[in-house]
């Protein structure tokens, strides 16, 4: 073993909700576990998920989101993991014994080399192209979400959301909440994207929630000042004669999100193409095991799904590497079970249903590659 | 606009230090972003880009877009979003691909 660089048994790239809870599961078989994040603070985007969780008491329901952030940093320092903060990884090198992991801190080149490596790195916001769409006043729901929830600083004081999917009624209503106004919520598809009880709560608010609409352009010279919005036709193109405008000097775009799977790619695994978990995805086995022996992935990377189902995927993968590491005594195999069932019950009803498929179909993928 | 006051959470701490915006001193809390400190101030024009000089500012807030890029202490193309605030900070608006306007 190189004694130049620091090595651990496992090491997890990404400290949002499937990291901690991979490192956590790590930990708890006997397994020394290093995270490296390269944000300032752990938690990914939990600390600003200010609503009640969904799911069963199992899934933490009922509980805040940041409340879960604050508990598995908790657990995740007192069974001692190592967390490793402002230090972005920009490269892996496959090793004799592990993966050889790069990351720069404080302008300085590190490595640590881990015998099994979990890559947890989530997704990030996908982008919308329109006239305008570069103007200061529109970004990323998530943008303003941390803006709001985390920096208490409001991104705007009117605001179009674009897109209905639990982010974008999710963020719109924290932004109600906290004191801004919102014009409206556009949707291009002739259904609400999230669930009832989140759309419900904007309806009440007294905010329309415009369905078959898209921006077709942001007004504004130096900033956003008004948004022009137009009914679409069946196939999605704006129906002339159909434009509007809307007060507005924040437009905040949530149109669904991507895995970041830079990572991955370096590392050599095998991927394949599933719109309904946010477009290429490493492929991955019922161990949240890839193609590429050792390297583990889950949370977003592997679908954007939920907090929820990423904890879940994150325990999984921290099991299954405790098991491979010859930790963990015999009761691994219960352990994935239960987690098994538990992520199940988060992917049902019809919103979960699409995302049981995918992910089963991503599943069969691991079995169709050559071993 | 600062939210000091919110339904679920708690108050928020004020300001507790000064930033200078293209020499203008701005209010800022220590630590916190310092696209957050320029956007509570009403600052959304961050830089101007190199060939059309069209305005920029904050788009993800997460350090992967670097559309809010700005001298920062003289250093150009430094991430607001992700760099903590500091007493005394300097903040410029950045001209195209910016310059060093130290050392």
């Amino acid at each position: 073993m190189d004694r130049w660089m620091k090595t651990t048994q496992v090491v997890i790239v990404g400290g949002g909700p499937a990291g901690l809870c991979a490192a956590i599961e790590a930990a708890k078989a006997g397994a020394q576990a290093v995270i490296i994040d390269e944000n300032a603070r752990p938690g990914g985007q939990l600390f600003k998920q200010i609503h009640k969780f969904f799911g069963s008491f199992e899934h933490r329901a009922g509980v805040r989101g940041y409340a879960i952030g604050a508990e598995l940093l908790e657990e995740a320092g007192r069974l001692g993991v190592e967390v490793i903060l402002d230090a972005p990884v920009y490269g892996l090198f496959r090793h004799e014994s592990g993966m050889m992991v790069s990351y720069t801190q404080g302008g300085r080149e590190k490595a640590i080399l881990g015998e099994k490596l979990i890559l947890a790195t989530g997704a990030s916001e996908n982008a919308l192209a329109f006239p305008g769409g570069t103007l200061p006043g529109v970004m990323g729901a998530g943008c303003a979400q941390t803006m709001v929830n985390i920096n208490r600083v409001l991104p705007g004081k009117k605001i179009v959301m674009v897109g209905s999917g639990n982010v974008g009624l999710i963020v719109a209503y924290q932004l109600l909440q906290a004191g801004a106004g919102v014009s409206a919520l556009i949707e291009a598809s002739s259904c609400i994207g999230g669930y009832g009880v989140h759309a419900s709560k904007i309806r009440r608010s007294g905010t329309p929630i415009l369905l078959g609409h898209t921006v077709t352009r942001a007004i504004g010279t130096s900033q956003v000042e008004a948004v022009e919005i137009a009914r679409l036709d069946e196939d999605f193109r704006p129906l002339a004669g159909t434009e509007r405008v809307l007060e507005a000097d924040t437009i905040c775009v949530a149109v669904g999100l991507s895995p970041l799977t830079e990572l991955a790619w370096m590392a050599g695994c095998d991927f394949t193409w599933i719109p309904q978990l946010g477009g290429h995805v490493p492929i991955h086995n019922e161990n949240m095991e890839t193609t590429v022996s050792g390297v583990y992935a889950a949370g977003d990377i592997t679908g954007s799904e939920e907090a929820s189902t990423a904890m879940e995927e994150g325990r999984l993968a921290g099991i299954a590497v405790a098991e491979s590491l010859g930790l963990a005594g015999g009761k691994t195999k219960e352990m994935k079970l239960e987690v098994w069932e538990r992520m199940n019950a988060l992917r049902t009803g019809p919103f979960g249903q699409r995302r049981l498929e995918a992910k089963a179909h991503l599943l069969g993928s691991a079995r169709r590659v050559p071993q | 606009m600062r939210v000091t006051h919110h339904p679920i959470l708690p108050d928020a701490p004020e300001p507790d230090c000064t930033i200078y915006y293209n020499g203008k001193p701005l209010p800022a809390k220590n630590g916190e972003p310092v696209a957050a400190a320029l956007l509570a101030s009403g600052v959304r024009v961050f830089r101007e880009t190199a060939k059309k000089h069209r305005p920029r500012g904050i788009y993800c807030g997460i350090g992967r877009c670097t559309d809010c890029v700005m001298i920062v202490d003289g250093e150009p193309n430094v991430r607001t979003c992700v760099t903590p605030a500091r007493a005394g900070m300097r903040v410029q608006t950045q001209k195209g691909l910016g310059e060093w306007t130290d050392g």
